[in-house]
């Protein structure tokens, strides 16, 4: 078996039609962050493998991925704290019930 | 007095009119009157000097001719290279008799009113603007071009406006005055395309230079026509339309006897003796322009002379002391529109241009005197009609006696002021043709026949009852004035006033025709006697008459329906018609296109309104098809 | 290790990409799809591994499935009610959810392979070098291919998120 490019692509491309259909469909809150870190993980896949097929002798995929995964966690940290206060503000996580703001 | 003290004459008034206007809600009455009287006082002196030096400083004659002087000429806007409006002051012979007329006719006019106006609401803004008004009326005879003629035309018309309208709380003064600013606006627009034309063409403003050479728009325009007409005659006859509608020619009359609405002391000074015959000055500054177009000048006798017989008809059955007198004003004022429309340089030494300036000197005396007078008589009666009146000889004699000066002088009666000044229009009149001379004639005899109507329907007739007031005459500050005007009435006959105005400033001796004078006297004797006859005692006789000609009594007392043809094609034909069509095309094509964009906004708003529904998931779900289909359509592209 | 193990590693952790993957976003409970989460960033880092990775793998599982993690279940227990967190999906999202997803992979994979069908590079054909000694000079350099600034402008990120994170949840 040939281990090329296209092996290592296509996990990351169902991963990340997963991610858009978790966040696509559902309803709370940090179960659409989970859908986000699924798009955002299978990102980092790509720009590694890209890397080490296509680059081997560079490092600039992987540090990309390095700092996309430090970024997500700030965002990620960023992101629960917003839903914790939504959560103490509307007693809800449901996108659905969310209208405080709506017009 | 030096010429260059005119200026005062010009700006005391403006003064006077800023301090009262600002500052006289702040003063009592009284004193508010007596600063405005005392201003004119001194704009009186000074102009009565300015005047008289310049008739009788010898200085002033080179040659045998009266030199216009110009005293000052400041550039005032620069519009072309040789286009300039100036604003300045011109003395000349006619600009210094209407300094003379102006400030006469305004002093006594303001010492009148301090009894006339005693106690009326808005004393302080009377006088304001009566000061106003003489401010503007002397501007305007002074301007030493023809659009600060302009200017001050506007500026008359606004004082004239202002001062009709003065009992706003009245609804017909607040009519009357929106019709006069109105129908005179609308002449000024004639008046100013022909300014247009004239500097288009003559490239200059300047009175001195149009005169100078009066032929050049003649010349300079030569083959230009429109209409069958020179541009030259257009610009000309257009300027007269400016000065027929200030001058309430016939079909443009309409606002003055409406303006009768204003104080009584305000028709004696606006509108008898110094506005309405803004127009006849006018035309008489650019006479020797008009002499190059003849055409005109027989447009301005035609309209006089149908103006003249128009408003001696009408005259003759109105029963409103003022409406008469008004329509009196507009058949005198045709009077010198036809002097001015018969003279030729040719015919008599250009005796009409003389006679229009002598008849506009003493109608503007006895006219006003009458006005003042009946302002004395509604003011003891408190009514304007004539059935009101009868038999006042017995109570107010003062007002008897100059009432019946005037109403000879205005008759032509030697030896009050009228006859000479109208003896001279009608010779005039022959000199040209001798149907004007017998159409005058008629007029003329027409005017002794209306005026002793009214003067024998006022002072004899029958006795009201007057056992609740009885009227006396009034207090001095009003009868001063009436005794002084009539003195001139009876004595400025004798002016020898074709040494101080002619067409080219050379001095005219003036004889009297007696042929002409002798029929003029009958006439007028012919139309005093039927007046007489009718009119001394109460009688039905004016009633059956009236009765056997109903409808031609019914037309004339109703000014034979121009006002009601005006209504009719304003508010039938322009606002019915027109600018109902217009109106539609506005609120149908171009409200409709901006209501239907509108409508269509608004409605693919509301259906794409759904679109945005708040949810962050399905903003996801399309942006991610969005990109995906712009992926597909890349790369189709790139394949 | 030879070409064999390295094929039966590879499918191992592609098949448990792919099916945790799924587990996560399809599993009615939000716990249980957090935990599918973590098994999600076990294999990628598995994958980086595999790659030759080893730092990379490393962050990976002490960043994301150390930290994130942590703070998801912390969330998830804060704002979860009892027995009440199961997925009510409308059957119409879940259309379009299930659309989007499908159509994505489909243009993608396709791009993919029409692009990089011919690609005989292989996981044996070409050698990786990287070593923490290259990385932390990289990282700490000035030079050309060296991050030292977007290392000091993460830190700064994160210091900012540290404030933020806390200044928004905090109890007033």
């Amino acid at each position: 078996m040939d281990l090329t490019l296209l092996y290592y692509l296509v996990p990351s491309i169902i991963m990340f039609a997963c991610g858009v259909y978790g966040f696509i469909t559902r309803k709370n809150l940090i179960a659409i962050l989970i859908s986000l870190e699924l798009m955002l993980n299978s990102i980092d896949i790509n720009f590694v493998v890209f890397n080490r097929f296509l680059f081997p002798g560079q490092m600039e995929g992987m540090f990309f991925a390095l700092f996309a995964i430090a970024i997500a966690a700030a965002e990620t940290a960023l992101a629960i704290a917003i839903v914790i206060n939504i959560f103490r503000v509307a007693k809800s996580v449901d996108v659905q019930n969310l209208t405080k703001m709506k017009f | 007095m030096d010429l260059s003290l005119s200026i005062i004459t010009i700006f005391l008034p403006l003064l006077t009119f800023f301090v009262l206007g600002l500052l006289g809600m702040k003063m009592p009455k009284k004193t508010a009157g007596l600063i405005g009287t005392a201003s004119m006082l001194v704009t009186t002196i000074v102009a009565y000097g300015v005047a008289l030096n310049y008739f009788f400083n010898p200085d002033f004659m080179v040659g045998g001719v009266r030199e216009a002087q110009l005293v000052f000429n400041e550039t005032w806007l620069t519009m072309g290279e040789n286009l300039k409006v100036s604003m300045g002051i011109l003395v000349d012979p006619i600009s210094a008799m209407m300094l003379i007329v102006i400030s006469t006719i305004s002093l006594m006019v303001h010492l009148y009113s301090l009894g006339y106006m005693h106690g009326e609401k808005g004393f302080q803004r009377y006088y304001a603007f009566l000061s106003l008004f003489t401010f503007s009326m002397l501007g305007l005879v002074v301007a030493t071009n023809i659009f600060q003629m302009f200017i001050f035309f506007e500026m008359v018309g606004v004082s004239s406006y202002l001062l009709i309208g003065f009992y706003y709380q009245k609804h017909s003064a607040i009519a009357a005055s929106k019709k006069a600013f109105i129908v005179t606006r609308f002449a000024d627009l004639g008046f100013l395309i022909g300014i247009m034309l004239l500097a288009y063409y003559c490239d200059t403003f300047d009175f001195q230079t149009l005169m100078s050479n009066p032929g050049a728009i003649v010349g300079s325009s030569a083959g230009v026509t429109f209409l069958g007409c020179s541009a030259a005659s257009w610009a000309m006859a257009l300027i007269f339309i400016g000065g027929a509608g200030k001058s309430a020619m016939f079909p443009l009359h309409i606002w003055l006897p409406d303006a009768m609405e204003g104080p009584t002391p305000v028709s004696a000074l606006i509108h008898a003796a110094t506005m309405v015959v803004a127009g006849v000055f006018l035309v008489a500054r650019m006479f020797p322009v008009y002499l190059a177009t003849p055409e005109v000048l027989e447009l301005i006798t035609a309209t006089g002379a149908v103006t003249a017989l128009y408003a001696a008809i009408v005259a003759c059955v109105q029963t409103d002391i003022k409406r008469v007198l008004a329509f009196s004003t507009i058949s005198q004022i045709a009077f010198m529109f036809t002097a001015l429309g018969v003279a030729r340089p040719e015919l008599h030494e250009g005796v009409g241009y003389m006679a229009s300036m002598f008849h506009l000197f003493t109608h503007a005396m006895f006219k006003g005197l009458l006005f003042l007078c009946a302002g004395a008589i509604i003011h003891m009666v408190h009514s304007n009609e004539m059935d009101q009146m009868g038999n006042l000889r017995k109570y107010m004699p003062i007002t008897h006696i100059t009432f019946l000066i005037a109403c000879l002088a205005i008759a032509g009666i030697p030896p009050f002021a009228g006859f000479f000044s109208k003896d001279e229009i009608l010779v005039a009149a022959y000199e040209n043709s001798t149907l004007w001379g017998v159409w005058m004639s008629v007029v003329a005899g027409l005017t002794a026949f209306y005026m002793f109507r009214l003067y024998y329907r006022i002072f004899w007739w029958s006795k009201p009852d007057y056992s609740h007031h009885t009227p006396h005459d009034c207090e001095w500050v009003m009868t001063l004035p009436l005794i002084l005007l009539a003195v001139v009435s009876c004595l400025a006959g004798f002016i020898p006033f074709g040494h101080f105005v002619t067409w080219n400033g050379e001095n005219y001796d003036i004889h009297l025709n007696w042929t002409v004078a002798g029929t003029s006297i009958a006439i007028a004797l012919v139309g005093i006697l039927v007046a007489t006859v009718l009119y001394r005692k109460e009688n039905s006789v004016p009633d059956r008459m009236a009765d056997s000609v109903k409808g031609l009594y019914k037309a004339a007392y109703r000014r034979f329906y121009m006002d009601e043809l005006y209504q009719f094609v304003t508010h039938k034909i322009i606002f019915g018609i027109i600018c109902k069509s217009i109106a539609w095309f506005d609120h149908v094509i171009v409200d409709g296109t901006m209501n239907m964009l509108a409508h269509m906004t608004n409605n693919a708003s509301y259906a794409i309104r759904k679109l945005q529904s708040g949810s962050i998931q399905f903003y996801v779900w399309v942006y991610f098809i969005g990109a995906l289909l712009l992926g597909v359509v890349t790369f189709m592209l790139l394949i | 290790m030879n070409v064999v193990g390295n094929s039966i590693v590879y499918c191992v952790i592609a098949l448990a990409i792919i099916v945790f993957s799924v587990l996560s976003v399809t599993s009615g409970k939000i716990l249980r799809a957090a935990t599918y989460l973590l098994f999600t960033l076990f294999s990628t880092a598995a994958l980086y591994f595999h790659l030759g990775y080893e730092f990379l793998g490393a962050v990976q599982i002490a960043v994301y499935a150390g930290g994130i993690l942590v703070l998801f279940v912390f969330s998830i227990l804060l704002t979860s009610k009892p027995g009440n967190n199961a997925e009510r999906l409308t059957s119409k999202r879940k259309t379009l959810g299930l659309i989007a997803a499908v159509a994505g992979a489909a243009v993608c994979t396709y791009a993919l392979f029409s692009y990089f069908s011919s690609e005989v590079v292989t996981l044996f054909s070409t050698a990786n070098t990287v070593t923490v000694e290259k990385i932390g000079e990289a990282l700490l350099g000035t030079e050309k291919f060296q991050y030292l600034l977007p290392f000091e402008a993460i830190s700064v990120l994160l210091l900012a998120c540290i404030i933020g994170g806390v200044t928004i949840a905090r109890k007033r």
